[in-house]
């Protein structure tokens, strides 16, 4: 599922993902249906317009093979937020079943992939956003692992670590001035050791905190966690 | 597009308030998970313990509050039901008139707050106490909690030693240690005063009816060492069912609330005096109050209604620490103010609060934190999906439609014309984007460059040279 900001914003997110799973011996199907998650309305509270759109996105995705979301948040939408608005529909087995079969991408390569390793190397300095739909999930160890296993990758301290980034979804434009309060504090956290880049597997995250520094005048690095991945591939001539 | 009030609530703060309530909220977080980790090689464990305890109590609440108040009468309390804030407030009366009271001490107790005591009686010409110091402090400015914990936490102590001087307790001085020095000296004369005393209750086990009160200052004690009369003002909801549970519960509230193993005072009060228990008020009331507290139970969120009010939940949120408690404009503020005041609001109450379960990112950390582990996100979702189908105008603001997205969406291959289409919107200015809640975005973050089709042409590409490898 290449999610609806890779797919307006951040192609290369998408791009590396299937050439990381490629990698890593996965063939990689692409469901052309396919649009949103749902999650916008969703977390609005238009539940209605939620189960209408994530109803067309478990169909684009009927079958039984596990869907791979280069996004914790669409991720957990999927597997949890969809069983809360439909639990009181007759196709909530149904979207029990996506849920099932539905994977955050680091969570995926390390605990459904068994991946120990990435062959790769990439020299930077990396400040790593946890975000916040993955709390309690398996996603922040397994990027934690993978990151530290490349080659020349530093994983810095960060201050505040459970701190949200204050994007939310419509939150960041219903309260514009706490949603970028949070932003700021979490830009200064993220910055603490300075890092050479700041990863996260959420572009919607780094969108809004990015977003918020270029606006005031300054810029740093950020990527999704799986561009690091692949130019690390890439680097050791791997991929 | 329209702000919500909270933000703009959070958009004036005084910068002092705002860096007063995330001091005082950050030591909170920090003191809870040392001592949490350091005590339990699984506090997460026991969290969910205490959860499971307190959500079979609410299943079976018909059954516990019937054993508890058989229990406290056998014990010698006299057990009263309120079913609302003013029947509960009638009952009161009615017990100090017969009391002959002028003066009530009171501690701490955000019953009391939720059903508006202090002014009701003051008005009667009762002299109301509030003898915790936050509240004391707060009685003195006509001012309100704004955290159940630490009802001042929006304070500095230079506004409280002028709030001193202002009373005539003394010339400037805004060491704490001073300060508390004169609050004790000035209320240990109330306390002699006082004919009845006042309290909350933290919990109450029904196998034994005995019920808990904690404390830092002593202040409900002291209370109840000089009262002939002690009504004890307590929620339906506040009930465990036997005394052991008392142990789960105590372990994670001073832990979850203040950092501490145990508050300095925990009292266990199982009745007024007797013979076995010759200290103490002869006279003991417990008031059970629902004021919709059946309702929330009776609601898809009744989860709200395990809380034992530790406050970790607003220590540890990103929105309550840029708006503070007021900006809830209710009694219980934060997360759990969030979910629980427009519930407890009624029917009448709640399109006004309907807007408080939009002012979260949903980031999860109150559940993550929670010593019941009351799923608050899931709450604030399902009170946001309300207030969308019964129409609550205050939810809406700033919430952009989702009539033309869901359409799209649905679309698949207008979606991606769509997408392709967006592509157009590169190098326009921020202010003349044809959609409303991308203008929104820009005002305090830039866009990423479009590239609608993009990823999907590489990927055509991509399976074709694959196929073609094959």
């Amino acid at each position: 599922m290449s999610t609806c900001l890779c797919d307006a914003f951040f192609d290369d997110v998408a791009r590396a993902t299937v050439e990381v799973l490629e990698f890593f011996g996965c063939t990689v199907d692409f469901p052309e249906n396919q649009t949103c998650c749902g999650q916008p309305a969703f977390n609005g509270g238009d539940w209605k317009a939620a189960r209408t759109v994530a109803r067309h996105q478990a169909h684009a995705f009927a079958g039984d093979q596990p869907v791979i979301v280069p996004s914790g948040s669409c991720a957990a939408m999927v597997f949890h937020g969809n069983l809360l608005a439909f639990e009181k529909e007759t196709d909530l087995p149904e979207m029990e079943d996506f849920a099932r079969r539905t994977w955050e991408l680091c969570d995926f390569l390390v605990n459904g992939l068994g991946v120990e390793a990435i062959p790769g190397r990439y020299q930077a300095k990396v400040a790593v956003h946890n975000s916040c739909h993955t709390r309690g999930s398996g996603t922040g160890a397994a990027m934690d692992k993978l990151l530290r296993s490349i080659d020349g990758v530093e994983v810095v301290k960060i201050g505040e670590p459970e701190q949200c980034c204050g994007f939310g979804g419509t939150f960041s434009v219903a309260f514009p001035n706490i949603s970028s309060s949070m932003g700021k504090i979490k830009i200064e956290n993220l910055q603490q050791e300075k890092p050479d880049l700041v990863v996260s597997g959420d572009m919607s995250c780094l969108m809004h905190m990015r977003g918020l520094a270029q606006k005031a005048g300054v810029d740093y690095n950020a990527q999704h966690v799986v561009q690091l991945i692949r130019d690390a591939l890439r680097n050791e001539g791997a991929l | 597009m329209k702000h919500q009030e909270i933000d703009t609530f959070s958009e004036v703060l005084a910068a002092d308030v705002k860096e007063a309530v995330r001091a005082g909220s950050a030591s909170g977080v920090s003191k809870r998970r040392e001592i949490l980790a350091a005590d339990f090689p699984d506090a997460n464990a026991i969290r969910e313990l205490a959860g499971q305890i307190k959500q079979h109590t609410l299943e079976h609440l018909d059954t516990y509050l019937e054993q508890a108040e058989q229990k406290m009468r056998a014990n010698g309390i006299q057990v009263h039901f309120a079913w609302d804030g003013n029947s509960a407030k009638e009952q009161i009366l009615e017990i100090i008139q017969q009391r002959k009271a002028r003066t009530i001490c009171k501690s701490k107790s955000m019953a009391s707050e939720e059903i508006e005591l202090n002014d009701f009686l003051t008005e009667k010409g009762y002299d109301m106490v509030e003898t915790d110091l936050g509240e004391f402090i707060l009685q003195l400015d006509e001012d309100h909690p704004s955290h159940v914990v630490k009802p001042i936490i929006h304070k500095n102590r230079r506004q409280i030693a002028k709030t001193f001087e202002k009373h005539g307790l003394g010339e400037y001085n805004d060491e704490p240690e001073v300060i508390t020095q004169r609050a004790r000296k000035h209320l240990r004369q109330k306390y002699l005063q006082g004919e009845v005393t006042m309290t909350g209750g933290n919990f109450i086990s029904a196998e034994s009816g005995r019920m808990v009160i904690v404390t830092n200052e002593g202040n409900s004690r002291f209370g109840l060492a000089g009262a002939k009369c002690h009504i004890a003002l307590i929620g339906i909801e506040k009930l465990v069912p036997t005394d052991r549970d008392l142990g789960v519960m105590l372990n994670l509230l001073g832990r979850s609330a203040t950092g501490q193993q145990l508050t300095v005072y925990t009292e266990f009060i199982s009745g007024p005096r007797s013979e076995s228990q010759p200290e103490g008020p002869e006279e003991m009331h417990v008031i059970l109050f629902n004021n919709n507290r059946t309702e929330v139970l009776a609601s898809d969120c009744r989860e709200i209604l395990r809380c034992i009010r530790c406050g970790a939940c607003m220590n540890v949120c990103p929105v309550y620490r840029q708006s503070s408690g007021h900006a809830y404009r209710s009694v219980y503020p934060g997360p759990l103010g969030a979910v629980l005041s427009p519930l407890l609001a009624g029917k009448a109450g709640y399109p006004e609060l309907a807007d408080l379960p939009k002012a979260s990112s949903l980031c999860g950390a109150c559940q993550e934190v929670c010593p019941v582990n009351i799923p608050i996100p899931d709450l604030l979702l399902r009170l946001r999906n309300k207030a969308k189908t019964e129409h609550a105008d205050k939810a809406a603001i700033g919430t952009p439609d989702m009539t033309l997205w869901s359409e799209l969406a649905t679309h698949p291959k207008v979606w991606r014309t769509a997408m392709k289409s967006a592509n157009l919107l590169n190098g326009l200015p921020y202010d003349m984007m044809p959609i409303a809640p991308l203008r929104a975005w820009t005002r305090q973050r830039t866009l990423p460059k479009w590239q609608g089709g993009k990823f999907r042409n590489w990927m055509k590409e991509h399976q074709k040279e694959r196929n073609h490898e094959r």
